[in-house]
């Protein structure tokens, strides 16, 4: 098959393996195609997408950009910082204004969890989530899973730890299902106040020292401290998040293998990750942003297509 | 379903030995010479044509394999998108001569997108077709081949079927055959 189940990228959720895995496969044609001389190809030329965001990105914003350039789509712009969100207009009244402006494509980032589902069910165009609120980041578990793939061979039977604010993170909950489909073992791992009270009945292990962790897996995929959705204290400082959670390299060293590190973006240095570790041949990081735009070009190509 | 063998292993092997002392005849020492077979059914044939130009010359052309289908000018208007193949060219064709390969041309939509995806790896001096059926009179595009094995007269309504005992057939052989009814 070379279609999706979905005309929607809402979450990992609503999609299944072989979804994924033809994405995958059509990432590696456009990974491929953005090595080329002239990065460019025509295929969603007579496409118009809009890029709708009302929460802060700039990877995720600039990777779907890039994306949506190199596939020759029109693109539109919008944040809600200097919109008529900021008047008092609806979610549904500004995504049907932009719509009437005949937009095939919907690319969306919102604070509420569900927020591109709703859409879905009451406009036309295709919707790609691209992060709502602490529920699903779908196209970057996608990215993280081809990265392992790309770097590992395969991403099945291989055990990946995800380190740090768990319970604030829609990049954990998309990685979780993300990597369980493709028969990946997960481990979620970080401060008891950070770790969902309920997260171990999604089939993770659960585990609260980071070394045992880091002993543990092959892959180490590092989350941000999410201190913007954090609306009481859930650990003391961030002094002692470092001295207990982040990791260095003395850690990697110590350990009997040779894990990969992973990382989302955006980093805080000397908190989660030391600069030593972020910056080591272990790190797939970089690899991470480049395989973001492939991965968003391949999802944006498979959900335009057909008639 | 009635079929009809057109070209069998033995004029087959024919026509691929003429392609190769075509080629000869027309780029000499290959010194500025590429050579693309079009995915996903051009490789074959061209993987047999640079195995045998290295057999006659002793000389390692270059080739590669191109995939045309984010070139293709029918997304969207077909019920689903096409999946693309690897396109693998490890160098670049700007101001080089460059040989298309395929098996069948048709309508010449794959060509057409062919020229424009190889564009992507630079301008080339020069372009030439090598296909090894010609479908007549079936043609949208105004494209012809350079190097033709065999044109063939065909209906709208038949296939021009491929097979290679590579690929788990008895023998080499190209087909005609009726499109089945629904």
């Amino acid at each position: 098959m070379s279609q999706l189940s979905t005309r929607h990228l809402l979450g990992i959720k609503d999609i299944n393996e072989e979804d994924i895995r033809l994405i995958f496969e059509t990432a590696d044609n456009f990974k491929e195609v953005i090595n080329r001389p002239i990065k460019k190809v025509p295929s969603l030329r007579d496409i118009t997408i809009a890029n709708i965001f009302f929460e802060n990105s700039t990877r995720t914003k600039l990777s779907f950009e890039l994306a949506e350039k190199r596939l020759s789509a029109d693109i539109v712009n919008f944040s809600s910082s200097n919109s008529s969100v900021k008047k008092g207009e609806t979610l549904i009244d500004t995504v049907n204004n932009i719509l009437s402006m005949k937009v095939d494509m919907v690319v969306m980032r919102h604070s509420s969890p569900g927020a591109p589902h709703f859409l879905s069910k009451n406009i036309k165009a295709n919707i790609v989530n691209a992060g709502d609120g602490t529920h699903e980041h779908p196209t970057q578990a996608l990215l993280d899973s081809f990265s392992i793939r790309e770097k590992l061979g395969d991403v099945a039977g291989k055990k990946v730890a995800i380190i740090g604010d768990i319970l604030h993170s829609r990049v954990a909950l998309s990685n979780i299902f993300c990597l369980q489909k493709l028969g990946a073992e997960v481990m979620v791992c970080g401060p008891i106040t950070l770790i969902p009270k309920h997260i171990a009945s999604l089939g993770v292990k659960v585990e609260y020292d980071v070394r045992k962790a880091l002993a543990w897996c092959d892959v180490a995929n590092v989350l941000r401290i999410q201190l913007e959705r954090q609306q009481i204290k859930y650990f003391p400082s961030l002094r002692e998040y470092s001295l207990y959670y982040g990791i260095n390299k003395k850690m990697l060293d110590n350990l009997d293998k040779e894990i990969v590190i992973m990382h989302p973006g955006p980093i805080n240095r000397g908190v989660e990750l030391n600069s030593d570790v972020a910056d080591s041949k272990q790190s797939i990081i970089l690899n991470q942003v480049e395989n973001g735009v492939a991965v968003r070009m391949a999802v944006l190509y498979l959900l335009a297509g057909g008639k | 379903m009635q079929k009809r063998l057109v070209l069998d292993q033995r004029q087959i092997e024919i026509i691929l030995k003429r392609f190769c002392h075509q080629l000869i005849e027309n780029h000499d020492t290959f010194e500025n010479t590429v050579l693309l077979g079009l995915q996903p059914r051009g490789p074959i044939v061209l993987d047999k044509i640079a195995a045998k130009l290295k057999e006659i010359t002793g000389l390692d052309i270059p080739f590669g394999y191109l995939d045309a289908t984010f070139h293709r000018d029918d997304f969207r208007r077909r019920d689903f998108p096409l999946k693309a193949n690897e396109t693998k060219i490890n160098f670049l064709i700007e101001g080089k001569r460059v040989v298309l390969v395929d098996d069948v041309l048709y309508k010449g939509r794959s060509v057409r997108a062919a020229m424009d995806a190889m564009i992507a790896f630079g301008r080339p001096a020069k372009v030439e077709l090598m296909v090894l059926v010609d479908r007549k009179f079936t043609r949208d595009y105004p494209i012809m081949p350079d190097y033709c094995g065999l044109k063939v007269n065909t209906l709208e309504s038949q296939y021009v079927i491929v097979e290679w005992a590579a690929n788990g057939f008895e023998n080499d052989g190209i087909w005609i055959t009726e499109k089945e009814k629904n």
